[in-house]
């Protein structure tokens, strides 16, 4: 496994800190004025030029944010946020006409993405060893900026724009599923999100295609004080197949910045949609200060029979991670999945798992969890599985397993289940264990440095998980893996 | 006598505070096999565990220098790099790493440390098998996890066959032949046998002459209490097969008290 020599490649790399995405791009911002009211509300939707029915849409959930609570029940602490206190929208100065192609972007937006790492130049990309080809669209603070393989998956009738645009030229979807799946009063950072969502992606995939490409999204939170609420739909209909994955940084600032998104799926018939993410966000220096605080509301809905969602997470970055990827299993026959790797180090805290709904008959799901923690960081998995009292045959296999590194981190499993049919099959298996000493002196004895040894161990801890990302994010994930962990031991 | 390969002086290893070797001497020049008997508790494995930088066994006295170098300064990794290697008494499980990965892994971390490119993936594939055809070791082996669910003797031709890949200057062997059976035994010494080489020295613990028949050694040390109590050559093994270690007890009792 090469990961190993490229995590000690990157951990090199890295100059003071640890987090090699925590630089600021120098680009001028236009920005909604300071706080959140119904003004700011009409102004992001001008900026996007919205038609009324989103504006009303909009309003009406900021109404219904107003009598909302902020959840309280989540293992996570963190000083009370002053909602307005924030800007709601930033858009880099050189955009406000909204994204271009390529060429048109501003370079310096550019090179703010080629130092992330992340493929941009459909020509770069073309060349590639691998020749995987992969579409991007590049969220910056509220804008989209670039989206690239437009044109050819436009060729295979597959709609991949930004959510601004979506709005405007797709209408019809637009309204039909837009939360269809998360309803505006679903949750306060649902409802703030609806209310004040700018930008991310939509993705639909007409019947019976497979979609020619991986799709993906790149977000980026730049400026400060800054929230980021985007928001993501994506529909495949009946028989068709597209995996997506998001991948997330911030720089490095001392205070925190709020991060709440809502991402919608939804399978119709024989369709499958494999959404993966690896979450970097900022995390916040090793006591605490800084990071981002990350309420996100993902639910798919397996709305056709023999449809099928699987969520993969790594999740390795954010101050505060509150997010529960979720399946609700309506057609029969209908499979949810969600694989995770959750990795807590320094004083991160992480409250995720998922839910899965069973509705349909026959209906299966999966659910691999598999944290880390470190430092002293705070590692939850909190996850339901239910079965309605029609779900006949429901199945679900759930394995939790909890790595310990040191001994002033902690992990907690959060398990709820309910049954409502006496057909239903519920499995659940639990491990807590700890990278022992006998194991890195057994790996050091052989030549690995102590941070190879911890790399190497937790990789293999959580392979069921790493290996269902997409290969050309697979080795990326791995190096994070060994990345997240500089410094927990020793 | 002295000598710039293996040289240990008088040293002091002591285990959660208590001193577990008092005082032990032992120099070895290169190309030669020592090995080292003795009763049960009275050191052998701390002895191994100092020598390749265990954590909490520590150093209070005395002096370890390998080819120049002051050991007890170095991490174990560097003294893996430096040439050292221990075939542990009980060999660690590691779940979810392949063995084949974990060799890797092993042998480019110490390339990277002599500042050697990794080998290449094809190149190492090839030694693998040849190496481990030798030993007995089957492709399923090194598909499955680090030593998880190997049986004993598995685990110990997986040892060896680390050591093959690593090419230590010293090889410390602890307990390699317990759980091994007759024919795994002959394997396992063969494979230690076919290393033997004028730079690189091994230190061969055991309990039984009948490994020693097959990997014959130049010396023969008797450990008690956390010391070396006697010295000779192979027949010296012959004598304790006989003997036991009856007369040591008293030497053990002083050194405790
Ligand atoms: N971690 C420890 N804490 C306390 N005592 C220890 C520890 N490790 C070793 N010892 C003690 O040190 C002594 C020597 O142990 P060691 O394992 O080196 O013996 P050995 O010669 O290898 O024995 P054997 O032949 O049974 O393998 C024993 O009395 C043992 O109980
Ligand atoms: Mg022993």
């Amino acid at each position: 496994m090469a990961a190993v020599k490229e995590t000690i490649d990157q951990v090199k790399g890295i100059d003071l800190d640890k987090y090699k995405y925590g630089f600021v791009t120098n680009i001028g911002s236009e920005k909604a004025p300071k706080g959140l009211n119904t003004d700011i509300v009409r102004y992001i939707s001008a900026k996007k030029d919205e038609p009324e029915w989103m504006l009303e849409w909009r309003l009406d959930a900021y109404e219904r944010w107003l009598t909302m609570e902020e959840p309280d029940w989540a293992k996570v602490n963190y000083p009370k946020i002053d909602f307005n206190d924030l800007y709601y929208y930033s858009e880099p100065k050189s955009d406000s006409d909204g994204p271009k192609s390529l060429d048109e972007v501003d370079p310096e937006l550019l090179r703010t993405y080629e130092k992330l790492g992340i493929p941009i130049k459909e020509q770069a990309v073309l060349a590639g060893v691998q020749g995987a080809r992969v579409a991007v669209d590049l969220v910056f603070d509220s804008v989209s900026v670039v989206t690239t393989f437009k044109a050819e998956l436009a060729k295979a009738g597959v709609i991949f724009c930004p959510m601004s645009e979506a709005v405007r030229e797709h209408p019809e979807l637009i309204r039909k599923y837009l939360g269809s799946v998360v309803p505006k009063s679903d949750n306060f950072y649902a409802a703030l999100n609806s209310a004040v969502f700018s930008d991310g992606s939509f993705v639909y995939i007409p019947p019976g295609v497979r979609c020619p490409m991986e799709l993906s999204t790149y977000f980026r939170i730049n400026e400060p004080n800054t929230g980021q609420f985007e928001r993501t739909l994506i529909i495949a209909d009946k028989g068709s197949f597209v995996s997506y994955l998001e991948g997330c940084t911030a720089p490095m600032r001392d205070e925190n910045q709020l991060h709440a998104a809502v991402v919608e799926l939804i399978t119709h018939e024989d369709a499958e949609i494999k959404y993966s993410t690896v979450q970097n966000w900022y995390p916040g220096d090793s006591e605490g200060k800084g990071g981002i605080f990350n309420f996100v509301t993902k639910r798919g809905d397996c709305r056709g029979d023999n449809s099928k969602i699987s969520w993969t997470q790594v999740e390795t970055g954010s101050a505060i991670t509150w997010k529960y990827p979720s399946c609700i299993l309506r057609g029969d026959n209908s499979r949810g999945e969600f694989y995770s790797i959750a990795i807590s180090n320094g004083r991160q805290q992480i409250d995720s798992g998922t839910k899965m709904i069973h509705l349909g008959k026959n209906t299966s799901s999966r659910i691999i969890s598999k944290g880390i923690s470190a430092g002293k960081s705070s590692n939850t998995y909190r996850g339901l599985v239910s079965a309605h009292r029609k779900a006949t045959g429901a199945r679900n296999f759930t394995q939790c397993d909890s790595l310990l590194i040191g001994d002033q981190c902690s992990a907690h499993t959060v398990p709820y289940i309910e049954a409502n049919t006496p057909s239903a099959q519920f499995e659940h298996e639990a491990t807590t264990s700890k990278i022992s000493d006998d194991q890195l002196f057994y790996c050091t004895s052989r030549g690995l440095g102590e941070e190879e040894a911890v790399a190497l161990i937790v990789n293999g801890f959580c392979k069921e998980v790493l290996q269902k990302l997409p290969m050309e994010f697979a080795v990326e994930a791995q190096s994070l893996v060994g990345i997240s962990l500089e410094g927990s031991v020793g | 006598m002295s000598s710039d390969f293996l040289n240990i002086e008088n040293l002091v290893v002591e285990v959660a505070g208590k001193p577990i070797i008092n005082g032990l001497n032992l120099t070895m020049a290169p190309g030669e096999v020592h090995a080292i008997m003795g009763p049960n508790g009275s050191g052998k494995s701390t002895l191994s565990y100092a020598l390749a930088g265990r954590n909490g066994y520590e150093v209070t006295g005395g002096s370890v220098t390998f080819l120049g170098r002051d050991l007890t300064q170095m991490s174990p990794d560097e003294r893996a790099a430096a040439g050292v290697f221990l075939a542990f008494q009980y060999p660690i499980e590691i779940p979810g790493v392949a063995t084949m990965t974990f060799l890797k892994e092993a042998i480019n971390a110490q390339r990277r440390a002599r500042g050697l490119d990794d080998l290449p993936t094809p190149q190492f594939m090839r030694l693998v098998r040849e190496k481990a055809k030798a030993l007995k070791v089957s492709d399923d082996m090194l598909k499955r996890p680090l030593n998880v669910g190997f049986s004993g003797g598995e685990k110990k031709r997986n040892e060896i066959l680390q050591m093959a890949l690593l090419e230590p200057r010293l090889g410390v062997l602890d307990e390699t032949d317990s759980g091994l059976d007759i024919d795994a035994l002959k394997v396992v010494a063969e494979g230690v046998n076919s290393l033997r080489a004028a730079d690189r020295s091994f230190l061969v613990i055991t309990h039984y002459q009948r490994l020693l028949d097959h990997i014959v050694p130049d010396f023969v040390h008797v450990m008690a209490g956390g010391r070396i109590v006697r010295s000779g050559d192979k027949s010296l093994a012959l004598e304790l097969e006989r003997e036991g270690y009856a007369e040591f007890e008293t030497g053990m009792g002083q050194s405790a008290a």
